[in-house]
């Protein structure tokens, strides 16, 4: 369809999450505005493939998320995160604390194969339904939710089971990891 | 008990997964997600959508740009 003054509005009011969705991804907030501009660079060339009526923001996610993958299939992910190139791309600073605990999601999160990364934010923070998610990535529903499930899992291990220690205090976390009695 | 003494436990172990842990991991994905789309579209963004627009030249966001219509 052609670019009316509602889909350019439309477009530009979904900028917010593919942003969030590409820092998600890609770990580094330069380069994540960089993949957000192309997206929208393809997008607007191929306006008149996008079905009138149909999922905007999941057509943008599944450009974004094709880039993304091209993209790394060329150069290989730069895990420099840790000193903080993702903290500063956000205008608000967390507290120390809730800071640390975030670092450490980040990091949990960095460590899931990619797809399962990917179906994890689509389903758990985009708000995509397990049949949107399943479209942008070309793969089956079924797979999502296995994926999505695996990366939880696997979240899981790596935060409140691995690294239970640094996590900080959680009396119920603490509970349900140190049932056994620690000796 | 279950002995915890290696590191590696495997992923697709873990069958029935802690709510409560389950609602913390979902707190934390959204709170990083929220907080970039909490910051809106960068001027950026916004700029490369008006010019790849097409026909209108007119960068109208409710800046000072219409001022000089040449009175004194």
């Amino acid at each position: 369809m052609p670019l009316t003054d509602s889909l350019r509005d439309d477009i530009l009011a979904s900028v917010p999450s593919l942003r969030a969705f590409a820092i998600s991804l890609s770990g580094n907030g330069d380069r994540a505005d960089d993949l957000v501009q192309e997206t929208l660079l393809r997008a607007l060339a191929n306006i008149d493939s996008f079905q009138p009526g149909s999922n905007l923001p999941a057509w943008l996610f599944t450009i974004l998320r094709n880039l993304f993958r091209s993209d790394y299939r060329k150069r290989r992910r730069e895990v420099e995160d840790a000193d903080g190139s993702y903290a500063k791309t956000l205008k608000t600073q967390p507290a120390q604390s809730a800071h640390l605990e975030f670092e450490e999601f980040r990091a949990a999160l960095d460590k899931l194969p990619q797809d399962q990364r990917e179906a994890l934010i689509l389903v758990g923070a985009s708000g995509f339904s397990y049949e949107d998610a399943a479209a942008i990535c070309g793969c089956a529903v079924g797979t999502i939710k296995s994926r999505v499930n695996r990366a939880r899992s696997k979240l899981s291990a790596l935060l409140y089971v691995d690294g239970a220690e640094d996590f900080g205090p959680d009396e119920t976390v603490r509970a349900v990891i140190g049932g056994s009695g620690g000796y | 008990m279950k002995d915890v003494k290696s590191k590696s436990a495997a992923p697709g172990k873990q069958g029935g997964l802690n709510a409560e842990i389950q609602s913390r991991i979902g707190h934390q994905l959204r709170a990083m997600y929220d907080d970039v789309v909490r910051q809106g579209v960068p001027d950026r963004f916004a700029e490369l959508i008006r010019k790849l627009d097409g026909s209108e030249p007119n960068p109208q966001l409710g800046t000072a740009g219409d001022k000089n219509d040449g009175r004194d």
